[in-house]
């Protein structure tokens, strides 16, 4: 049994210009000691996911789910306060901007030991004593006089190592780590995966890496999820991802890095993300594909097999191929054919 | 307008430096941070010159300085054969046309109560004596160069995507016709797909206009990408200034390998080792003695801590502050 199972969850949001759907039948499972990742540009409704899993919407939206189970419990019909003894103990989540997500009026110490007095029901005592450990445990030099600092008297790497703690304090089975490293620079961002694999191998936890960053990704997850305005295109093992991409969002996406760019121009995907309000029929991706036929704007793409990497795609790629493409003549942009 | 690039010199900075003094009460004497130190290179017409390192080491204070936001507190700046430092107001506001820059963030770049036909037309009103026709016939045609409709003419920011922003912002740079721009993180806050789209675009320009660009980044996987020439600054400083080929095949300084090995690559099968840089960038009001380097520095020995290392290594060309390079220890 995985430890976090979700099927077809659904989020809505109501806007007061109509409904917004920023999540749309997304599934995820992940194992104890595994590490995946949730790779997509902004809007492609990674975080949400992640949100409505740990109850942390607001009103506006609706949340739907056919099985939403954390380790056995089903997270659906939970109340609110059956839902906060998991939330921060059991599961624990890391936000992309440390600054922030600290409360300035509070020493980063009392901060750490809120959840220890909540969950644990630690004294005082004991709270600072394992505050200081979860500190030293996060590489934070000289621990027992860090525990008494505010936020903005640590870095933004130090302050991102405080929320790894704080995340940490009551030894989670899972922890959602939501761009940990985006707004770090890349010396402290390499210190920091590093410190949250190391923390992941040894504490065997599941690992919810989520972030826009190919060579995150790369790096450290074991099976990635790639999605796409909201829904999730493709699902695959890291190696088999890079290797042999088998949506055309992933492949594109692949070869717009620099990094793997063979000339001076880099092959871009045109247009931009759909929006509230010029979301296509069919395929989402269909606009920006180049080997979107009519069969693409017309019909909604089935769900391939795990062969084809789970694909969300009339004419899945394999090795840079669509299978059971009629041909370049077909495709609405003939141009954008290779 | 395709005249043949020749790469000539357009802007060369010599020792440029930036200081800032920071009160820290009424009777104690004010704290000095270098901001930027001894910074020289040059700028060669339609070539790239990519400026790479961490958050504080003075990327962004090289760009006022570059601009004539700020003034340098020591240091020469010419700009196309002409001295900038020293001048009068009047000089200094002709001289800044040719230089223009493009900021990070597109979204707090733009006024969002200004039309984009307002925003392009701005520098115009201000540095030209063009009629309004004029102006809005250029606009218009500067939006078609950087890829945008004619009707987004009468749009305002909040209707634009983060990439469209920046285009925006690019042409509004591109108005006065410059031949130097200065991209700070032009490409940072795009995904992916966008930051390839911005990126083709800039290499575009450059060969349509002949510009020269200060491309500042953090993200060494595009600077590999655009540039010509790379100079990576820590604290305040250059550390290292070689050809992008160089700079990537075989890395000399210390910091640069470490930022090269920090970098994550996009290929799971090359998962390796890093150099693990200890310790974060150090305060600039209290920067280390010697060279700046060395508490984090791998490759620390005897003259590290006491002798700042110059960039220049005696007896060759190369471009690198370092003792372990110079004693050829690495």
């Amino acid at each position: 049994m995985p430890l976090l199972d979700i099927q077809n969850l659904t989020v809505d949001f109501k806007t007061a210009s109509g409904a917004f759907r920023a999540v749309d039948n997304v599934s995820l499972t992940v194992d104890a000691g595994e590490v995946v990742s949730i790779v997509g540009e902004s809007g492609s409704g990674k975080s949400v996911s992640m949100l409505a899993l740990m109850g942390l919407l607001p009103w506006t939206a609706t949340v739907t789910a056919e099985r939403m189970a954390f380790d056995g419990n089903d997270l659906t019909g939970l109340s609110a306060r059956q839902r906060r003894r998991i939330v921060g103990k059991d599961m624990a989540m890391i936000f992309q901007e440390p600054m922030s997500s600290l409360n300035p009026c509070f020493t980063v110490g009392f901060q750490i030991g809120e959840s220890l007095k909540v969950h644990l029901g630690l004294d005082r005592a004991a709270r600072r004593k394992r505050t200081i450990e979860l500190l030293e445990l996060v590489g934070i030099p000289s621990p027992a006089d860090r525990v008494d600092s505010f936020p903005h008297q640590l870095s933004g790497g130090m302050n991102q190592r405080v929320m790894i703690a704080m995340a940490l304090s009551c030894n989670p089975k899972l922890l959602i780590a939501d761009e940990p490293t985006t707004a770090l620079d890349v010396t402290i961002q390499a210190q920091i995966l590093d410190l949250l694999v190391r923390i992941q191998k040894e504490t065997g936890m599941g690992l919810v890496l989520i972030t826009h960053d190919m060579g995150v990704v790369a790096e450290t997850a074991d099976r990635v999820s790639v999605q796409y305005a909201g829904q999730k295109v493709e699902e695959q093992p890291v190696a088999g991802l890079f290797d042999d991409p088998h949506h055309p969002y992933t492949a594109a996406l692949l070869s717009a890095l620099p990094e793997r760019a063979t000339s001076r121009r880099l092959p871009s995907i045109p247009g931009v993300v759909p929006g509230q309000f010029d979301r296509p029929t069919g395929c989402l991706f269909s606009p920006r594909c180049r080997f979107a036929t009519d069969r693409c704007v017309e019909k909604v793409p089935p769900r391939q097999g795990a062969l084809a990497g789970l694909a969300l795609c009339h004419y899945p790629l394999t090795h840079g191929k669509p299978v059971g493409h009629p041909g370049p003549q077909a495709t609405l942009n003939e141009r954008l054919f290779v | 307008m395709n005249a043949p690039l020749d790469h000539h010199v357009v802007l060369r900075a010599e020792g440029l430096a930036r200081h800032y003094e920071l009160r820290r009460g009424p009777f104690a004497a004010p704290a000095v941070v270098r901001a930027l130190a001894e910074a020289s290179f040059e700028l060669k017409q339609g070539r790239t010159l990519a400026v790479v390192g961490e958050s504080g080491c003075g990327k962004s204070t090289l760009a006022r300085v570059v601009t004539m936001i700020e003034p340098p507190t020591a240091g020469r700046l010419v700009v196309e054969d002409r001295e900038v430092t020293g001048r009068n107001a009047e000089d200094a506001r002709i001289l800044r046309r040719s230089v223009q820059i493009v900021f990070q963030d597109p979204y707090g770049s733009l006024n969002p109560r200004q039309k984009i036909g307002t925003i392009l037309e701005e520098p115009l009103a201000i540095n030209t004596d063009l009629s309004a026709a004029d102006r809005r016939a250029k606009a218009q045609a500067m939006l078609a160069k950087v890829g945008l409709r004619p009707e987004h003419y009468e749009r305002y920011p909040h209707m634009f995507s983060g990439g469209q922003r920046q285009r925006i912002a690019i042409a509004r740079a591109l108005m006065l016709d410059p031949k130097i721009l200065v991209l700070d993180e032009p490409v940072s806050a795009l995904d992916v797909s966008i930051q390839a789209q911005v990126l083709n675009l800039l290499t575009d320009l450059q060969q349509e206009f002949g510009l020269a660009y200060l491309f500042i980044s953090h993200d060494l996987s595009v600077v590999r990408h655009i540039a010509d020439e790379v100079m990576v600054m820590y604290l305040g400083r250059p550390v290292e200034v070689a050809p992008k080929e160089e700079i990537f095949a075989s890395t000399r300084h210390p910091y640069t390998r470490a930022l090269l090995s920090a970098t994550p690559s996009t290929d799971p099968a090359a998962r390796k080792e890093r150099i693990r840089l200890t310790g974060e960038l150090p305060s600039p009001l209290r920067p280390p003695s010697g060279c700046a380097f060395h508490p984090r520095c791998p490759y620390v020995y005897e003259p590290c801590p006491v002798d700042r290392p110059e960039l220049k290594v005696p007896g060759s060309d190369l471009l690198v502050a370092c003792h372990a390079v110079r004693d050829g220890r690495i």
